[in-house]
């Protein structure tokens, strides 16, 4: 960034600021274009038409807040909101430990390049794959899990057939999908931790379980909540798992919200009860979010 | 062929009008060539009638060298997704096959045309097809919305050996009776049929019905608000109809005790260790793979999967009448498929062109031939039923319930879609067992209250 070399050189801090925040738009126009486009306008007209009834054929009609009335005694809609809490506790909560496990080991144990792309191997396979591969390991009759239960003695089990089950599996297929790729983020995180910190510990004489407590985790924390955020969040949208496998069943047992939404949308035409869901969904997402940023802190780091 | 039949026919047209005025007509000759060929779009879901119907289509691009026509496939699902965001694009088909379960909401919302507004459709008289497969197409408007095609019903399918197995001859079958109390001679089959691990029959002494190792019957899930090929034809045949009119009825029965012990015995069995539990099938059950790997001994399907049960490996296919019931006969569903002309074709009239030679007899026995379903029209399926029968299968359990008219409608009403997405967790409920048919009765108030919205 050397001063470029002109005939006649100009004062340097005045117009150069200037030209700085032309280019800068310039350079942020794509992107905001994009986001106006594809983010914005579909927020807005996904929040007016809340406040419609409308079936994608017919023009839409303003019913004011019956839909958000008419949500608000949905039984099908409160379960789906428990369903999907339900499955973002296991799927977060199994997934998150998984992965800090996974990572730590990557860092402290083994730096393998190949160890490390094995982790990532499930990430890679699609959702819709995965949740079809274990669709048939877990079937009930034909699956290799369940023929191994059978041979062992135990009873089989119906994981996608069953409303006690159901949930707990599909929370744990997508653990399997998306650990290593956590596990990669906090992986990355680890490297920003100095070395010289550790080396402080061990001559002070902690061991590997102390310095995971009072090393990693703490310095760890703004990642980690980073991570969090980010995997609630997509978490809180599962779908495809859910209409590979069960479609919401048994009953309603795995309806989750996504799915309702789905449904009602383009099922039954019902696109403005629909949105007035999807904006629940937005609200539930806005408050989990604020609250686990504060909470974790995740702006602010204590490697300072 | 096709192409020089278009292009002799351009040529003359051509020099009829170089006659006038040489340069001008060589333009326009042209256009009108252009012109003169109108592209169709033809959208159908049953991969196995692709065949059939694409040689339906040639012979029609045959008869009318100026339409062509563009025949697409797409999986049942896939199906009206895709055709709903071809309507509200506009880039939807001009002829498509259409379903009992969906074209109310088309109609309710202007999307199909009236096909006697258009000549080569008006022909058509909706006596020349099996009785009643018209009606089943009339609008609420007294409008026909729907070219029938072909139609079904339900029946029992088994393996002959599974039958003589367990010392019954497949003559047994076929006058067999049920009630909702004990299930008559029809529960006595499926009982001897049902064998535990330990190979004792359903009827024995000792049946252990937690641990069976085949079901005498096969299961194909709850059956939403429907129950095709689930309780219909037992509800039907207790006197039982899904709503108060044959076709576009205000209100549905679900409240009806005929309905609550037939469901009752229907999911009964459950625990009697003849039909399959929930857990087992989930919520894709699939009645070939039971019968197929014997799971099962009898299954209740319908006619177009006649040819599918007929392609098992190490089975003999039998098919057997449903079982009478307290009503006195059999009762079947009765369902078919119709082409719909869709309201935003640009070309109405090649598009009625097209709708009239798919339902004409020509085509119809095109589709007999290849015996999949049963054409509409009674000669078509007389065909068909022929063809079946030189391959060595009787289908006269599904005719002979058309003929006698001992059938039941697929429930054609408004915001069938909504009332389907409401029914089906509840008759999953059901079947699982944590609800009783009874409480259908506050069911019903809702299903009626979402007709009149």
């Amino acid at each position: 960034m050397s001063v470029p070399k002109t005939i006649h050189p100009l004062p340097v801090s005045g117009p150069r600021q200037k030209d700085d925040t032309k280019i800068a738009l310039l350079f942020i126009l794509p992107a905001s274009i994009g986001l106006v486009i594809f983010y914005f306008w579909p927020l807005v007209r996904g929040v007016w038409l809340s406040f419609t009834s409308w079936d994608i054929l017919t023009p839409a009609r303003f019913v004011g807040l019956a839909n958000y009335q008419q949500m608000l005694q949905d039984p099908v809609f409160w379960n789906a909101v428990r369903v999907t809490l339900l499955y973002v506790v296991i799927n977060i909560g199994v997934q998150i430990v998984v992965a800090l496990v996974l990572a730590v080991l990557m860092q402290r144990l083994s730096r393998s390049v190949i160890l490390r792309s094995v982790v990532l191997a499930p990430y890679m396979v699609s959702n819709v794959v995965a949740a079809l591969v274990f669709l048939w390991i877990l079937d009930f009759q034909l699956g290799i899990g369940n023929q191994l239960l059978a041979s062992m003695g135990l009873d089989r089990i119906g994981f996608f057939t069953n409303e006690a089950w159901v949930i707990t599996t599909i929370a744990l297929v997508n653990v399997w999908r998306h650990m290593g790729y956590t596990a990669l983020l906090l992986f990355a995180g680890l490297q920003a931790i100095p070395d010289t910190v550790y080396e402080a510990a061990r001559v002070d004489g902690a061991s590997e379980l102390r310095m995971f407590f009072s090393i990693t985790l703490p310095l760890l924390r703004p990642i980690l909540g980073l991570v969090l955020i980010i995997s609630v969040i997509g978490s809180f949208q599962v779908f495809d798992t859910v209409a590979v496998t069960t479609n919401g069943g048994p009953v309603d047992s795995s309806r989750v919200l996504q799915l309702y939404i789905y449904d009602n949308a383009f099922g039954q035409f019902n696109f403005g009860y629909a949105s007035a869901l999807s904006v629940a969904l937005l609200v539930i997402l806005l408050v989990v979010t604020f609250l686990q940023y504060r909470v974790t802190r995740a702006g602010q780091t204590d490697l300072n | 062929m096709k192409v020089t039949a278009t292009a002799l026919r351009s040529r003359s047209r051509c020099s009829l009008g170089a006659a006038a005025a040489a340069a001008l007509a060589l333009s326009a000759c042209g256009i009108q060539d252009s012109e003169g060929t109108v592209d169709l779009d033809y959208w159908l879901w049953d991969a196995n009638q692709l065949l059939p119907y694409q040689e339906c289509i040639d012979a029609f691009e045959q008869k009318n060298p100026d339409i062509n026509v563009r025949i697409s496939q797409y999986g049942f699902d896939d199906y009206w997704t895709k055709l709903t965001a071809g309507f509200v694009a506009g880039t939807g088909p001009d002829v498509f096959t259409d379903h009992l379960a969906r074209y109310g909401e088309y109609v309710q919302r202007d999307l199909l045309l009236d096909l006697d507004t258009q000549e080569a459709t008006s022909r058509i008289q909706p006596e020349e097809f099996q009785e009643g497969l018209a009606d089943l197409w009339t609008g609420p408007d007294g409008n026909r919305y729907g070219m029938p095609k072909d139609f079904d019903a339900v029946g029992l399918f088994y393996d002959t050996g599974t039958i003589e197995e367990a010392g019954l001859d497949p003559d047994d079958l076929k006058d067999l009776d049920w009630n909702p109390e004990d299930g008559g001679t029809f529960e006595e089959v499926i009982a001897r049929l049902s064998v535990d691990a330990n190979g004792v029959r359903g009827d024995e002494e000792g049946f252990d019905p937690d641990n069976v190792a085949v079901y005498g019957l096969a299961s194909n899930g709850s059956g939403g608000a429907d129950g095709q090929t689930q309780w219909s034809w037992l509800a039907g045949a207790n006197g039982w109809a899904h709503t108060n009119a044959d076709v576009w009825g205000d209100e549905y029965n679900f409240d009806d005790p005929a309905l609550h012990e037939t469901l009752d015995w229907y999911f009964g069995l459950v625990e009697k260790g003849f039909l399959a539990p929930y857990e087992e099938v989930g919520t894709d059950p699939n009645l070939q793979q039971q019968l197929g790997s014997g799971q099962a001994a009898l299954a209740a399907d319908g006619s177009w999967m006649v040819n599918t049960f007929a392609g098992l490996e190490g089975i003999d296919l039998g098919i057997a009448p449903v079982p009478s019931g307290p009503a006195g006969h059999p009762v079947s569903m009765y369902n078919g498929l119709a082409d719909s002309i869709s309201a935003q074709s640009e070309n109405p009239a090649e598009a009625a062109e097209l709708v009239a030679y798919l339902a004409s007899t020509q085509c119809q026995n095109i589709v007999a031939d290849a015996m999949i379903v049963f054409p509409a029209r009674p000669e078509s399926t007389d065909r068909a039923a022929q063809a079946f029968a030189e391959q060595g299968i009787d289908v006269s359990p599904f005719t002979d319930l058309i003929e006698e008219q001992n059938t039941l409608y697929f429930p054609v009403t408004d915001q069938f879609g909504s009332i389907n997405s409401f029914m089906e967790p509840i008759m999953d409920e059901i079947y699982i067992g944590n609800r009783d048919p009874e409480t259908l009765i506050d069911a019903n108030e809702r299903v009626n209250s979402l007709l009149e919205d």
